[in-house]
């Protein structure tokens, strides 16, 4: 769970690092977006990855949920007054911004990765020619330029996921045993950080299709 | 102060259980939470009714008996405390005390307000000890042990058993119980050596017995009348990992 959920981690920010360049960063930032997605969808070595990237994924979502159920039931009989105790607000909810998390991956795996692999076609009113995937950028565009509720749940998505990673980042290395009174206040500033510039960064392409 | 209570009553393990309504009209500030509920049961005697059963012993905040859950947090709302070491100045005249019994499903509920705890004795049983015979206390500077560890052992020793830490998790995880008795043993040169083989043997015994896992939210260690630290669940998850793989 704690070492699938760092992995992801990680594949959040070459994830951010991409997107940025849906902004005009530089002068020729669609290019180098374009060329990114076709080396993405191209490259054997990536495409390897990407079948441990949706094993990172299954491993953290079925591993998550698998706990849940194992803890609802070591509770039993619950409590007629429910817990007063005082803990950070989002450990206690945790399961359920994963499965938000998981509603919007879904959303999200069908509005753009799977148009990419060709799964799914691209909305007709779109007119991206085949095959899709080198027109990736277009899609983008068109998504966030066309549709202002798309980029509403796409940002409220990114908050919950700001909110699940400033938990389940120091929540990680406690589970790999890593807390230390010198270093976890130190984990814990970089989790709050790292989670702040995920939810912003992403949030910023869905912002500037609204304003722009 | 006037009290108004609301009671978990259950005749037996199988019973199914209800809550039941108290009023006590003469409760004075300088009580204890469990001479309040000695005057309740004084009262339930003289009118024939059965007493509310619940789980005391030394009343000093030492033998890890009287857990209970009340009004939403285990052994109500003072800070490190025990039940027993609450007193009714902490509640309001005219207030409802809801009181519960620990929830948990390797705790299971045997009568009223008192839940089995053997769990923690199984538990322990199952590697909470050092098997060789350790003698009596040896000569002072024989067995050199660093300060730092001293200091944390003996944190980690005043562990009173009482539970709190699993009725207060929302996982039912009895993961700061046992990495508390972890840490007394391994931090020492006697308790080391055992260290790979106790920490599989309990952990097993925790699963075994249907406690739930740790999401680290830290309930248990807001709620240890002790004030034993998550830093012993860390230490435990170091071990494990390592026993795993070596």
């Amino acid at each position: 769970m704690a070492l699938a959920g760092l992995f992801l981690i990680v594949f959040l920010l070459v994830h951010l690092t991409i997107n940025l360049f849906i902004l005009p960063i530089c002068e020729n930032h669609d290019e180098i977006f374009s060329a990114i997605a076709h080396f993405m969808g191209t490259n054997s070595i990536v495409k390897t990855f990407e079948i441990v990237l949706m094993a990172g994924f299954l491993i953290h979502i079925i591993y998550g949920i698998i706990l849940q159920i194992q803890n609802w039931i070591a509770r039993g009989k619950g409590y007629k007054i429910a817990n007063k105790t005082k803990t950070s607000f989002m450990s206690k909810y945790i399961i359920y911004s994963g499965l938000l998390i998981l509603f919007f991956l879904i959303l999200h795996f069908f509005d753009l990765y799977f148009i990419k692999l060709g799964l799914v076609e691209a909305p007709a009113a779109a007119n991206i020619p085949h095959p899709h995937e080198e027109h990736f950028y277009d899609i983008v565009v068109y998504l966030f330029s066309n549709n202002l509720l798309y980029s509403i749940i796409y940002i409220i998505a990114f908050i919950v996921l700001g909110i699940h990673l400033n938990h389940t980042f120091q929540s990680a290395f406690q589970t790999l045993g890593l807390n230390h009174s010198k270093y976890t206040p130190f984990i814990k500033a970089v989790g709050t950080i790292y989670s702040i510039v995920i939810a912003i960064g992403f949030s910023i392409v869905p912002l500037y299709f609204i304003f722009n | 102060m006037k009290i108004k209570l609301k009671i978990w009553r259950q005749k037996n393990a199988k019973a199914k259980g209800k809550f039941v309504n108290y009023t006590l009209d003469d409760v004075s500030p300088e009580m204890s939470f469990l001479e309040m509920l000695d005057a309740l049961n004084s009262k339930l005697i003289l009118q024939d009714d059965e007493p509310v059963a619940f789980e005391h012993d030394c009343r000093e905040g030492i033998c890890g008996c009287c857990g209970l859950y009340i009004n939403g947090r285990p052994h109500g709302p003072g800070e490190k405390t025990t039940t027993c070491e609450l007193h009714m100045r902490s509640f309001k005249d005219g207030q409802t005390i809801v009181i519960e019994p620990w929830r948990a499903k390797a705790f299971p509920v045997i009568k009223d307000l008192i839940a089995d705890r053997n769990a923690f004795d199984k538990i322990i049983i199952a590697g909470g000890f050092v098997s060789v015979n350790a003698g009596s206390a040896p000569e002072a500077n024989s067995i050199l042990i660093k300060k730092k560890n001293a200091d944390e052992a003996f944190d980690s020793a005043a562990c009173i058993g009482c539970g709190a830490c699993v009725a207060a998790c929302k996982n039912a995880s009895a993961m700061l119980f046992i990495s508390a008795k972890i840490s007394q043993l391994t931090l020492l040169n006697q308790g080391k050596v055992e260290a790979m083989e106790r920490v599989q043997a309990m952990v097993a015994k925790m699963d075994e017995l249907g406690f739930g896992n740790c999401t680290n939210t830290y309930a248990c260690e807001a709620e240890c009348p002790k004030g034993i630290k998550v830093t012993n669940i860390a230490r435990m998850n170091r071990e494990f990992i390592a026993a795993k793989v070596s």
